[in-house]
């Protein structure tokens, strides 16, 4: 293992971070400040992708900032677990760009600086959660995302906005200062470090209870990936504009919760003393029980993004459940999800943006016959939503059939059932949207249905995305060689 | 060790600077302004120098005309003093620059003598963290409490009433530390606090002396606000001048604190039976609490945010005194950071409270309605303030908060750590709930400056900016420099014994 110190980590989580001040200074010419986006997130996407062959090789990159409490510094580390989402996450936002130009232009949106600069401060957050070397620089970043993605939640500052926004920073703040924050301060007061070791660093320094609070504080702390009952904030945070709920509700901020609880239960925890001590049974009884809940929840929904909103909780608890049958299977499985569900969802999402544009729909009951008007977007659609159920040849069924394995190599076969169960469920919940897209007779239709899409800035993005999916199962060794590293070290 | 003058320097010249305010400025109201900033600048480069020094060659005492100790006045410019100093000095540069803008407008022809009063209470703050001597520390406070009274007086709308109140107040917590000196001298025969510390673990520790001790302490308490003795706070600081709170608010209160932690352990010594007995610590620790949570919960009943702000001040004071009786490193760290943290915040605060005022007037919630877009600069400052305030790093705020948690934790004081996290929530509460009406409430369509929808952004003046995205900048620069200033100041500045 070969980690060298680099200033290549800082400049991947600072380029949007500075990049933020050009967008807001080219506030009066919309071109150039869209430039700048799509420039800033190519640049971000390069650099990150520029540190992947050391990794690959088995080594990384580290950077000090600052040390601010003895032994504990705000640093970076790039390693394998790092680099596997902030590759994810940094593609993903160059497609995000191009599709809010072609979103907010179409909708012709107001403050259209301040959500771009938001956007651009919130992945900088993104990255510097992936990055980090130590449980104080995550908290830190994991702050710095609650709060940048606040105006992009609130963005049309009505009062709907106002509440969600409310129920937002309630739920991310509130449970950040309250479980995270204590439980950080109790680790380093048991372990004296707080830096991100393979295989833990709380074995032998506490007892079964102590580290079964631990967790649960964790678990809880980090509600940006939404375990229930502190999943409140995600439908209520729908009310943003589409690009926001497609990235940052479906891959960025979500995702860093899981992320970030998959860190703690690597790197702080560390498998081993969570196997020894038998508590692998919280995480997953506890990502059960928001796995079918969830599921059930999201077939009464209308609104089709809270659908999916609802759908996106319960996928999100399946990488925890993953993680939590510790076995290498599942584990791989849990990591791998983060991926395969970042791009099947993010490809839903735009999709219901493209059909909001287009047709003016965001109930589900009032899109009947639009997939005849719309093939492109409904046919990326399905796709995903195949993706997210676990059909092959889409890559959630790798991720699935991993977890299935995971459990029955633990010898959990409950589990096996929640997986399949809930993948029914899933199947329940999109399908129909697909059926009434294609078959079902158009309510208000004149006969003559042209096709008319979404403009093409927003067909591009949910296209490669969707692609993206069948692409992941067929070829999927990069995810599974950056895992691989995770898992067995 | 090299005794220079510099430090004399730094406080004399506010000193000074205030006789040539009163007299010059009663023919020209234009020398003020140059005057003021002039001697502060130059304090608070000399107070820097000073620093560095300290930081090389390590600190060191001073006798002031050579008037030897114990008759004499004796200065000690050691770690904890000369940081003291720093922040001082640098809390009253930054200060004045907006004061001067806001006093010119509000107290037009009496900006001379708000300026006098204000460059004496600032020389007694000086004095107050470097003095060496038990009773100068009550002279000093004095002079800084009477000036301040002084300046509340020059306030808005209740503002004499509010200084009585204070005046009787601060004048009972004078007593009490002035019986507690007494029963001091008249156990020891001195009061140069090296002397004290020499002699009294020598004593036996009887009534006299934990009645020494406490009425010393119970008349800090009342200077310094602590809970419950903390009622005529929240009134004095919402009635002052702008001009005097960006000043009074950030550095009475922690100065003396600064005083507490110098009089319990510069004078005292950790080894004192009365700091260990543990059924004490209990009761001040547990009082810190009640009062962190009682101060939070009253923040929360108000409609204006200057008198909000008043009783965070409050809470605040809670932490530190809680810290420091924590009696162990890790609180007293975090007691001793938090001082120079919270005197930043609040500074960054009403330095905010100020800009706002210049433009807006009154300062109810309401009237805070579409400041975003009108003062975007100004609400960035706040924003980042109240991050410190509810402890987001890389913001100070966290930092001293984290050392205070873990102390709390290393005590086993439960009921004191609750309060830290709940107070942090309740912060997060009171100003998100600030912010949300400036982002989402749009002013009314009469109110000045508002067309149709589209709302000018006006600025406060660049004097009252400046120093308002300095503070906020510093919120930050210091969070991240926490690792050194503990390193290298506070642990070196911990008494023995810890």
């Amino acid at each position: 293992m070969n980690v060298e110190p680099s200033i290549l980590p800082l400049a991947a989580v600072l380029i949007s971070l500075l990049g933020a001040v050009p967008i807001l200074l080219s506030d009066r010419r919309p071109n150039l400040r869209e430039a700048w986006t799509v420039l800033i997130s190519l640049g971000k996407f390069t650099i990150i992708a520029a540190l992947l062959p050391a990794v690959l090789e088995g080594g990384g990159y580290r950077f000090t900032v600052a040390e601010v409490l003895p032994g504990v510094a705000i640093a970076l580390r790039v390693d394998a677990m790092g680099m596997y989402f902030a590759l994810v996450a940094s593609f993903l936002w160059i497609l995000t760009s191009i599709y809010s130009i072609g979103y907010m232009r179409a909708l012709n949106e107001h403050d259209q600086t301040r959500y771009y600069a938001s956007f651009a401060v919130a992945m900088s957050a993104t990255v510097g959660v992936a990055f980090s070397a130590n449980l104080l620089t995550l908290y830190l970043f994991y702050e710095m995302l609650s709060l940048s993605t606040y105006p992009l939640v609130t963005h049309k500052q009505d009062a709907e906005a106002r509440s969600a926004g409310r129920k937002y920073l309630t739920y991310l703040l509130g449970t950040s200062v309250a479980f995270t924050l204590p439980a950080m301060i109790l680790i380093y007061t048991l372990t004296g470090t707080l830096d991100f070791t393979a295989g833990g660093i709380l074995a032998g320094k506490a007892g079964a209870p102590t580290v079964a609070l631990l967790l649960v504080l964790l678990v809880f702390g980090f509600a940006k990936a939404a375990v229930m009952p502190l999943h409140g904030w995600l439908p209520a945070a729908m009310v943003a504009p589409t690009p926001v709920s497609s990235f940052l509700h479906g891959v960025a901020v979500v995702k860093v919760g899981v992320f970030s609880i998959l860190r703690m239960v690597f790197f702080v925890f560390g498998t081993g003393l969570l196997a020894d001590l038998n508590l692998g049974a919280i995480l997953t009884a506890l990502a059960s029980v928001t796995i079918i809940v969830a599921s059930l929840v999201a077939l009464t929904q209308d609104n089709l993004k809270r659908r999916l909103a609802y759908s996106t909780i319960g996928q999100l608890s399946y990488m925890i459940l993953g993680a939590g049958m510790l076995t290498a299977a599942g584990m791989t499985g849990g990591l791998l999800h983060l991926s395969m569900h970042a791009f099947g969802k993010i490809t839903l999402f735009l999709c219901a943006g493209a059909i909001y544009i287009a047709a003016h729909k965001s109930n589900i009951s009032e899109m009947d016959g639009l997939g005849r008007r719309m093939p492109v977007t409904y046919a990326a659609f399905f796709l995903a939503s195949l993706s997210i159920i676990g059909m092959p040849p889409l890559g959630g069924f790798l991720s699935k059939w991993s977890m299935v394995i995971g459990a029955i190599d633990g010898g959990q076969l409950l589990l096996v059932a929640v997986i399949l169960v809930s993948s029914l469920l899933n199947a329940a919940y999109f399908f129909p949207i697909v059926y009434r897209g294609f078959f079902a007779r158009a309510a208000e239709g004149n006969g003559r249905e042209e096709v008319r899409e979404a403009p093409i800035l927003c067909l591009i993005p949910l296209s490669i995305t969707a692609l993206f999916c069948l692409g992941l199962f067929l070829w999927p060794s990069l995810a599974l060689q950056l895992i691989q590293l995770v898992v067995s070290p | 060790m090299s005794p220079t003058n510099l430090h004399m320097y730094a406080l004399a010249t506010p000193l000074i600077g205030a006789f040539a305010v009163m007299v010059a400025g009663r023919y020209s109201k234009r020398v003020v302004a140059p005057i003021v900033l002039g001697v502060l600048s130059f304090s608070f480069a000399a107070a820097l120098t000073v620093f560095l020094q300290v930081l090389s060659g390590g600190g060191f005492r001073y006798v002031v005309g050579n008037w030897l100790a114990p008759y004499g006045i004796e200065l000690s410019v050691d770690h904890l003093g000369s940081l003291m100093q720093v922040l001082v000095s640098g809390v009253a540069l930054t200060a004045s620059v907006s004061a001067v803008k806001s006093v010119a407008k509000d107290l037009e022809d009496r900006q001379h003598l708000f300026f006098t009063l204000y460059l004496i209470l600032i020389a007694g703050l000086h004095g107050l963290v470097l003095t060496a001597d038990a009773f100068n520390v009550y002279v000093l406070l004095e002079i800084a409490s009477i000036t301040a009274y002084g300046l509340i007086a020059l306030g808005r709308g209740r503002a004499i009433v509010s200084s009585f109140n204070y005046v009787i107040m601060g004048s009972t917590g004078a007593c009490f530390y002035l019986l507690g000196i007494g029963y001091l001298y008249i156990l020891t025969g001195t009061l140069n606090m090296a002397d004290l510390a020499r002699i009294i673990p020598t004593l036996e520790s009887g009534p006299a002396l934990a009645t020494a001790f406490s009425f010393c302490i119970v008349g800090l308490w009342i200077k310094m606000a602590f809970f419950p003795l903390h009622v005529w706070l929240p009134n004095a600081y919402s009635d002052m001048p702008d001009g005097a709170a960006v000043l009074v608010a950030p550095l009475m209160t922690k100065v003396t604190i600064y005083l507490m932690i110098r009089f319990m352990f510069s004078i005292f010594s950790p080894a004192y039976e009365f700091i260990q007995h543990a059924a004490v610590q209990q009761i001040v620790v547990g009082v810190a609490a009640v009062g962190i949570v009682c101060a939070s919960a009253m923040a929360l009943g108000q409609k204006n945010l200057r008198r909000m702000l008043t009783y965070l001040i409050v809470a605040e004071v809670g932490y530190m005194v809680g810290g420091v009786w924590l009696a162990n490193a890790q609180g007293m760290t975090g007691a001793i950071l938090h001082i120079v943290n919270d005197a930043l915040m609040t500074l960054c605060l009403f330095l905010a409270v100020s800009a706002i005022a210049s433009r807006v007037g009154e300062l109810d919630f309401e009237s805070l309605r579409g400041l975003f877009r009108r003062m975007p600069v100004t609400m960035a400052a706040l924003v980042v303030a109240a991050l410190s305030m509810i402890g987001v790093p890389p913001t100070c705020g966290f930092f001293s908060k984290w050392y205070l948690l873990l102390g709390g934790i290393e005590a086993g004081q439960w009921l004191y750590v609750g309060a830290l996290i709940f107070s942090s929530l309740v912060n997060a509460i009171l100003f998100f709930r600030v912010i949300e009406i400036a982002y989402f409430r749009m002013p009314d369509a009469d109110a000045p400056g508002t067309g149709h929808g589209a709302v000018q952004v006006r600025e406060a003046p660049a004097m009252m900016l400046q120093p308002l995205v300095v503070a906020a900048a510093a919120l930050i620069g210091v969070g991240l420099a926490t690792g050194p200033l503990v390193q290298h100041v506070i642990r070196v500045a911990l008494p023995g014994g810890f």
